[in-house]
């Protein structure tokens, strides 16, 4: 993975509740066998319309919403299936930051194994944000990890929280497996401990 | 969605319960059920250079059971592959092909190419990393959610993953069971753990008894209806009260797969007796002495008398009513005599904007009542209700009659080859096929339409599954959420009538 560096970008909005993951990414596209290619599935079924031509209404396909790397959504993102598919999606078509009011749980875990950052912010924030993009799509925004801040450009910065460990993940780009396998002599004492 | 329950968890409950168990901390008060299963899976870094600092809530957890299947799994042996790592534990993992296989003509070879190709890796990974796979033709083949525990491989205090988030129906073992990704996955195939926070707990007391027509099913859609689908955001579920006791194995199953829709990581049931007669002698329950010892320690799986929740809920079973969902969300959901709700009651304008959403894609209108709606297919399997009971459940409700002229289809998918087995020796299956219902080989089948059971757009469909998301059963699929009960009688009425009525 590699480690995160600050986004620079204007952000995409996509203004609805509990968006699930069978939505991000449909599961007619998760027989692939590979982690790459599922950004052109992304929101397959918002993003297009039946005869396979794009729906102009959705946001993501307005122009002024185009190439955005940061995503502000709202509350519950990713909830459902435990599909990795959608992070690899969402990364995949450009995303790297995604920023809600609250995300699914497993949803969460997933981003942080590839590099995406996951900023939770209260809603009346999150409603800001949904304004200064409505105000002005272009406005830039500098998302910036280390500082934990989201800096609109000319604007006051918004501070977010994030756990230290995760933080640090994504700053170095580590892998978990790595991490755990520092540990090898102790999984094997617990597995002599409880004869497991 | 907020529910406006979570506001007074957060603002009321939580700060409160905060002070209370750093309090416990010293006084040293009871643990929960989760508590005591998830400190005997730590592993133990104190010491360690590389070791978390105590105040990162980072762990390092062992898991005892790893379920895989052909939709998730692929890269995560890729993964192994690139960066040359092994299984650690083979005989811990057990694999099984449920989610595109197809639920008919399976001596023929299979349709789908890519699905095919899906299956077939599965089976060539399973052989290159030394797995037990259960494949399409295995007598122990079927929903990874239903071998599990009829195999025997789910067993209180288990911790169990597999890359599916409804792997929280294991926890109405006692286990403490939740779904992963696929990073997730490769992370336990290489390593027997897995890196996690400690979550949070919240008991949710099911008191009272269910009345007759009301089942399992409608118990967890109420709760879901009541504190949201992230009410349990951060939170392992204890489901307890009369009304669970009261319950079957088969039940607490439904109700703990579907802690997900709740938001929850996992949810568990306290096992007791009814647990130990369903486990014992399954293949791969321990026998003997190994039993003896295993039964010991299974009988202290239960919350201390004093132990504390971080948040308690409480559900009254005695006036549940046979449960409906109208929406897109498995918490857009009435009891069947209500009727959908107005917008203008709609907590907050979120709220509101997504019920609308959810209205015109279901093409329903505020104010309609829930027995109106027609029924266009029947859906009756899934991990949440394909499992013996809820097939006798179904066809109990059949008493002889037909499926309703304007129902198109019925399809019944037992959850397991046993269970398809178990069925036919009861002869439910003659039952179905004489009301018109359609009696296919298991699999997930219309719970994900990944295989050939899919919806047209537009079709009506009363589903005894999980989900209700837009397009889950198909492009503009509209997906109904109801118990096996609920199911078989609107498929003989051809829309959606009160159980309760009937039972
Ligand atoms: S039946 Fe449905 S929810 Fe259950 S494992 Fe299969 S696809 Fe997932």
């Amino acid at each position: 993975m590699k480690p995160y560096e600050p986004v620079v970008s204007h952000i995409a909005p996509l203004d609805m509740a509990n968006v699930d993951t069978d939505q991000i990414i449909p599961k007619n596209f998760l027989k692939r066998i590979e982690r790459t290619g599922f950004g052109a599935f992304l929101f397959y079924d918002w993003r297009f319309k039946a005869d396979g031509s794009e729906n102009p209404d959705f946001s993501l396909n307005k122009p002024e919403h185009k190439n955005a790397r940061i995503l502000v959504t709202r509350d519950n993102f990713g909830c459902g299936s435990s599909r990795e598919h959608a992070p690899w999606a969402l990364l995949d078509y450009g995303f790297q930051v995604i920023i809600a009011p609250s995300f699914a749980d497993i949803f969460y875990n997933n981003c942080f194994q590839n590099g995406i950052l996951p900023i939770t912010l209260d809603s009346m924030t999150v409603d800001s944000i949904f304004s200064m993009v409505k105000e002005n799509p272009a406005l830039q925004f500098t998302v910036d990890l280390e500082n934990q801040q989201i800096k609109p450009a000319g604007k006051p910065a918004i501070p977010f929280e994030i756990a230290p460990n995760l933080k640090e993940k994504l700053l170095k780009g580590l892998d978990d497996i790595g991490w755990t396998l520092q540990f090898a002599d102790r999984i094997e004492a617990y597995e002599k401990a409880l004869e497991v | 969605m907020r529910p406006p329950y979570q506001e007074l968890l957060e603002v009321c409950i939580l700060p409160l319960v905060d002070r209370v168990s750093v309090f416990d901390f010293f006084t040293g008060m009871g643990k929960t059920l989760f508590d005591k299963v998830w400190e005997r899976h730590l592993i133990n870094l104190e010491g360690h250079p590389a070791a978390p600092k105590p105040d990162e809530n980072r762990h390092l957890i062992y898991i005892d059971l790893h379920l895989i299947h052909e939709v998730t799994s692929p890269q995560a042996f890729d993964g192994l592959r690139l960066s040359g790592r092994q299984v650690r534990r083979p005989e811990r993992t057990f694999a099984t092909m449920d989610h595109n296989v197809p639920t008919k003509d399976r001596d023929k070879p299979v349709k789908d190419p890519i699905s095919a190709r899906q299956m077939e890796y599965l089976k060539k990974n399973c052989e290159e990393f030394g797995i037990t796979l259960y494949d399409l033709n295995s007598y122990n083949q079927g929903i990874v959610h239903v071998i599990g525990p009829e195999l025997g491989l789910t067993l209180p205090g288990k911790t169990i993953v597999c890359g599916d988030s409804h792997t929280s129906t294991h926890g109405a073992f006692g286990a403490l069971a939740f779904g992963i990704g696929t990073s997730e996955v490769e992370h336990v195939l290489a390593t027997q753990c897995l890196v996690q926070a400690r979550p949070k707990t919240m008991r949710v007391n099911f008191k009272g008894k269910l009345p007759k027509g009301v089942y399992a099913k409608d118990m967890v859609l109420a709760l879901i209806g009541k504190i949201g689908t992230a009410g349990a955001t951060g939170y392992v579920i204890e489901y307890a009260g009369e009304a669970i006791e009261a319950l079957s194995m088969e039940g607490r199953m439904t109700i703990c797969n579907m802690s997900i829709e709740a938001g929850a990581r996992a949810g568990m049931v306290a096992p007791d007796e009814k647990t130990f007669a369903y486990i014992k002698d399954r293949p791969y329950s321990p026998r003997g002495a190994g039993w003896d010892k295993a039964l010991a320690w299974w009988k202290t799986l239960k919350s201390d008398p004093d132990a504390k929740f971080d948040a308690e809920v409480e559900i009254d079973c005695s006036s549940l009513t046979p449960q409906v969902t109208w929406g897109t969300s498995p918490g857009m959901v009435a009891g069947i005599a209500e009727k959908i709700p107005e917008l203008a009651s709609a907590p907050d304008e979120v709220t509101r904007s997504s019920w609308q959403k959810a209205l015109a894609y279901m093409d329903l209108a505020a104010g309609q009542k829930i027995t109106d709606i027609k029924i266009d297919k029947v859906f009756i399997g899934s991990c949440t209700n394909s499992r013996i009971e809820d097939l006798r459940e179904a066809a109990a409700y059949v008493r002889n009659r037909k499926k309703a002229p304007s129902v198109k289809t019925v399809i019944v998918v037992p959850g397991s080859h046993r269970v398809k087995e178990q069925a036919e020796a009861e002869g439910l299956d003659k039952i179905f096929i004489a009301a018109g219902f359609e009696w296919r080989e298991p699999g997930c089948s219309m719970c994900l339409a990944m295989n050939d059971d899919v919806l047209e757009p537009g079709e009506r469909c009363a589903s005894t599954s999980n989900r209700n998301f837009e397009g889950r059963q198909g492009k503009g699929s509209r997906t109904y959420l109801v118990s096996p009960a609920m199911a078989t009688l609107a498929a003989i009425y051809g829309h959606f009538v009160d159980a309760r009525e009937e039972a």
